[in-house]
């Protein structure tokens, strides 16, 4: 009898749940460059580009839980952020609208398996060019050079710097690696390590974490969504490339990106895309040089 | 092999952090089992029904859920400030204690009614008859379960690794951004915990074999 | 009523019942109350972090969740009698060499935890062996192996707690070692075990959410997932809440089914109570647990 009770009572709430029920999204930006895909591009000699072509679509794996960078609104569904727009603009100029795209998140101590194995085409997501992932994977780019940096309350005076860290408690993603700088540099002894950033996010605003450090760029994604309440501070003190991750041997389609690439910071579509998404944080940036290889 | 030699202060610490927190929930949970096992079979209706109520939940949620409420709700409670080892060996202890409950609750039951009455109509104190009739028939039927749920408190440890606690759980994130062999770091993990829990399960096997009855 | 623990209670003895009952019930609703205060006062109850559960997107992909945590339960659910059940043939044989192997892999995976077991199948089989293995199947496949392993202890336990005079009757009838196990044994054995067996069924349905650090689909990465949500005031709390009672409910229904399928069981003739004191085995405490109603012990 309780049982049957129960069962009623939970399919009733979930009927009323649907019920009621409002679309749309409390201010999301839309797509901030709309480029029409370019039409009969070819990149001669790339595996991946002729399987994108035999699919008819774009396969791009990206992250979804940084604002500001790569990030999925529930509400809608709609993936925003510089990384999603640097993909968006790479993909329209190899010939692929925004209809054509798929996107696909990955752990990213899975990231060079998904891309040697073909799982996703390239991978545009906060992810750091260095040597021993180039034994695995190739990179074109960087498109945008972060730094290891630091974010606080806007009502804190304490956190500088880098150097103004000890015995602070700091924040950040178990096992990566801005915790072990940290650790290697001794900043502080006192290390928080969470799953997701915006978990040290709340740690930090419910104050139990002085500082959350990674990538700059990260940092200015949650400093743009609540600026009255968070800041980041301090001088980078690592420099992190980005880069768009491809296969290793399909040097074609890397030529190619970069050449993309490379259009787009001369006409000033670079700079559009960073001012209508971490630009928003106050600190203006610049494109970086390509490293061509 | 290199995996395991460069990186063996990771491992090291990991694994201390394992122990570390299986101690503290195995005893910790031992004790409040006890004590819920006590209000499930206690006289008075309303320590009944917490300890009913209390076993569902914690016995229905997933362990990571119990450590994620004390890791982000807690800090909202605001009662006294604790380090994340001791919060997610709380969640551990609250999350195990329930099944321990369970287990003594049914060692207790196993013992015939008529034992308890006999001792009590021979004038045995509360005292006495837990400890020299009801007990030692009970603990033939709890102790192999308790080394169960131990074995797997031990390896429930691994789920606090996400919540900033120094354990063995979070080594193959560490590697895998340094740059070593994800696979091959997790085999010694792997390694690590049969070290650890083949001992319990022989000591678990020894007592099964010293109470078995002949039939 | 007596029990085991206290007698029939006399007058004082009610009185102090009460006064205890009192006290307790204080207790609990204080605690209870100071809960709900502080995340009262600390906003948590506050409508503007409630409004995520009204759009239909999110409803959406909470149902999306649930689905996949079901269809993950189920498959995994499944797969884990079919392996119990071969392993736990395997451990009852007579030939020594299938004894040891089974005995070994049982135990192999029953010393692993499952995280490790989803990590090894899903970082490192696929790179050392080239397999693609998806999210999904790393959790169905951790998931099989380590509840198979269990289960199998659990099918050897309630064979072996069978009164032996069934197997003695059944070998004088003539009949062979396999017709033994399947006519005889296993649907006696099953019979007595199914309690056990659908705790832990509960026990594979709350580990599903493990799926959630490879970025499987399930209801606990959604929940971090919305819980990370900036633009609705990132609401990791009021997720983490819904989301718990949604798991309570699921296993409860789970749990209730058992009880149903039990009771329905215990009605037929063929099936009786097992011989409490062939059940004095250690290893078969489960048994015991579930004959006296209470639950199972496994985790």
């Amino acid at each position: 009898m309780k049982f049957r009770a129960l069962v009623v009572g939970l399919a009733a709430a979930a009927l009323t749940l649907t019920a009621c029920g409002q679309s749309g999204s409390p201010g999301s930006a839309g797509p901030v460059v709309s480029e029409a895909p370019a039409a009969d591009v070819t990149v001669p000699g790339s595996k991946t580009f002729d399987a994108i072509k035999a699919r008819g679509n774009v396969i791009i794996g990206v992250k979804d839980d940084q604002p500001g960078l790569g990030f999925k609104d529930a509400t809608t569904g709609e993936y925003s952020g510089f990384d999603i727009e640097i993909a968006r603009l790479v993909a329209a100029k190899l010939g692929y609208g925004k209809d054509k795209i798929t996107y696909k998140t990955v752990p990213s101590a899975a990231r060079e398996d998904t891309i040697s194995r073909g799982e996703v085409d390239y991978y545009v997501g906060t992810y750091t060019i260095n040597d021993n992932r180039k034994q695995r994977v190739s990179f074109a780019g960087p498109y945008f050079v972060a730094g290891q940096s630091l974010l606080v309350k806007s009502s804190n005076t304490d956190i500088t710097g880098k150097d103004t860290l000890k015995g602070k408690k700091v924040c950040s993603v178990t096992g990566s690696t801005p915790i072990q700088r940290v650790r290697d540099q001794g900043l502080t002894d006192q290390i928080v390590e969470f799953q997701t950033y915006t978990q040290c996010v709340d740690q930090l605003l419910s104050g139990q974490v002085d500082a959350v450090t990674t990538d700059d760029a990260i940092l200015k994604g949650y400093a743009a969504q609540q600026p009255d309440k968070l800041k980041v501070v301090g001088q980078p003190f690592s420099s992190e490339p980005y880069g768009i991750g491809l296969n290793h041997d399909d040097s074609a389609l890397r030529g190619k990106i970069n050449d993309i690439l490379q259009a787009a910071y001369n006409d000033g579509t670079w700079q559009k895309i960073y001012d209508n998404t971490l630009g928003k944080s106050g600190s203006p940036a610049s494109p970086p040089a390509l490293q061509r290889y | 092999m290199n995996v395991l030699l460069d990186n063996i202060d990771l491992y090291a610490r990991g694994f201390l952090g394992t122990i570390e927190l299986f101690v503290v929930a195995a005893i910790g949970s031992l004790v409040l089992g006890t004590i819920l096992a006590g209000f499930r079979v206690s006289p008075v209706p309303v320590l009944r029904t917490f300890g009913t109520v209390y076993v569902n939940i914690f016995r229905n949620t997933p362990l990571t859920l119990v450590l994620f409420f004390m890791a982000f709700a807690y800090p909202r409670l605001e009662i006294a400030d604790i380090s994340f080892f001791w919060r997610a060996s709380i969640g551990l202890v609250l999350y195990t204690s329930a099944f321990i409950c369970e287990v003594v609750r049914s060692g207790i039951n196993t013992v015939p009614v008529g034992q308890a009455e006999a001792s009590r109509a021979l004038g045995f104190t509360f005292g006495l008859t837990m400890s020299q009739v009801v007990f030692p028939q009970a603990i033939r039927s709890v102790v192999p379960p308790l080394t169960n749920m131990q074995i797997a408190l031990l390896k429930n440890t691994t789920i606090a690794a996400g919540f900033s606690v120094v354990e063995s759980g979070g080594i193959y994130a560490a590697l895998s951004e340094r740059g070593y062999n994800v696979f091959v770091g997790l085999m010694w993990v792997a390694l690590g915990f049969i070290i650890l829990v083949v001992p319990l399960t022989l000591l678990q096997r020894n007592l099964d074999r010293r109470w078995r009855t002949a039939r | 009523m007596t029990a085991v623990l206290y007698d029939i209670p006399g007058p004082r003895a009610r009185v102090r019942n009460g006064a205890i009952g009192v006290v307790g019930s204080v207790v609990v609703l204080g605690i209870i109350a100071f809960v709900l205060y502080r995340f009262a006062v600390t906003g948590q109850f506050d409508a503007r972090l409630w409004t995520w559960i009204t759009y239909v997107n999110i409803q959406y992909i909470l149902l999306g969740a649930l689905g996949n945590t079901l269809l993950a339960f189920a498959v995994a659910a499944v797969l884990s009698l079919a392996f119990g059940a071969v392993f736990a043939a395997g451990r009852l044989s007579d030939r020594a060499w299938l004894r040891g192997i089974s005995t070994t892999i049982v135990e192999f995976f029953r010393a692993i935890p499952l995280l490790v077991l989803i990590f090894i199948l899903f970082f490192g089989v696929s790179r050392g062996l080239g397999l693609n293995i998806t999210a999904y199947w790393s959790v169905v496949i951790g998931l099989m192996l380590y509840n198979g392993s269990v289960l199998a202890e659990v099918f050897r336990a309630g064979v072996n707690a069978l009164p032996t005079g069934q197997s003695e009757a059944a070998y004088a009838l003539g009949l062979r070692k396999t017709q033994v196990m399947t006519n005889v044994l296993l649907p006696q054995a099953l019979r007595n075990m199914l309690p056990t067996i659908l705790s832990q069924l509960v026990v594979v349905l709350k580990d599903t959410a493990l799926g959630f650090i490879i970025l499987y689909p399930e209801l606990l990465y959604q929940a971090r997932f919305l819980g990370s949500q900036g633009q609705l005031g990132a609401p990791i709390l009021q997720v983490a809440m819904v989301i718990a009672v949604i798991y309570i409910a699921m296993c409860l229904i789970l749990s209730g089914l058992s009880k149903l399928l039990e009771r329905r069981l215990s009605r037929s003739p063929r099936s009786g109570p097992t011989d409490p004191q062939a059940m004095a085995d250690g290893a078969n405490a489960v048994l015991i647990a579930h004959a006296q109603g209470g639950g199972a012990p496994a985790i």
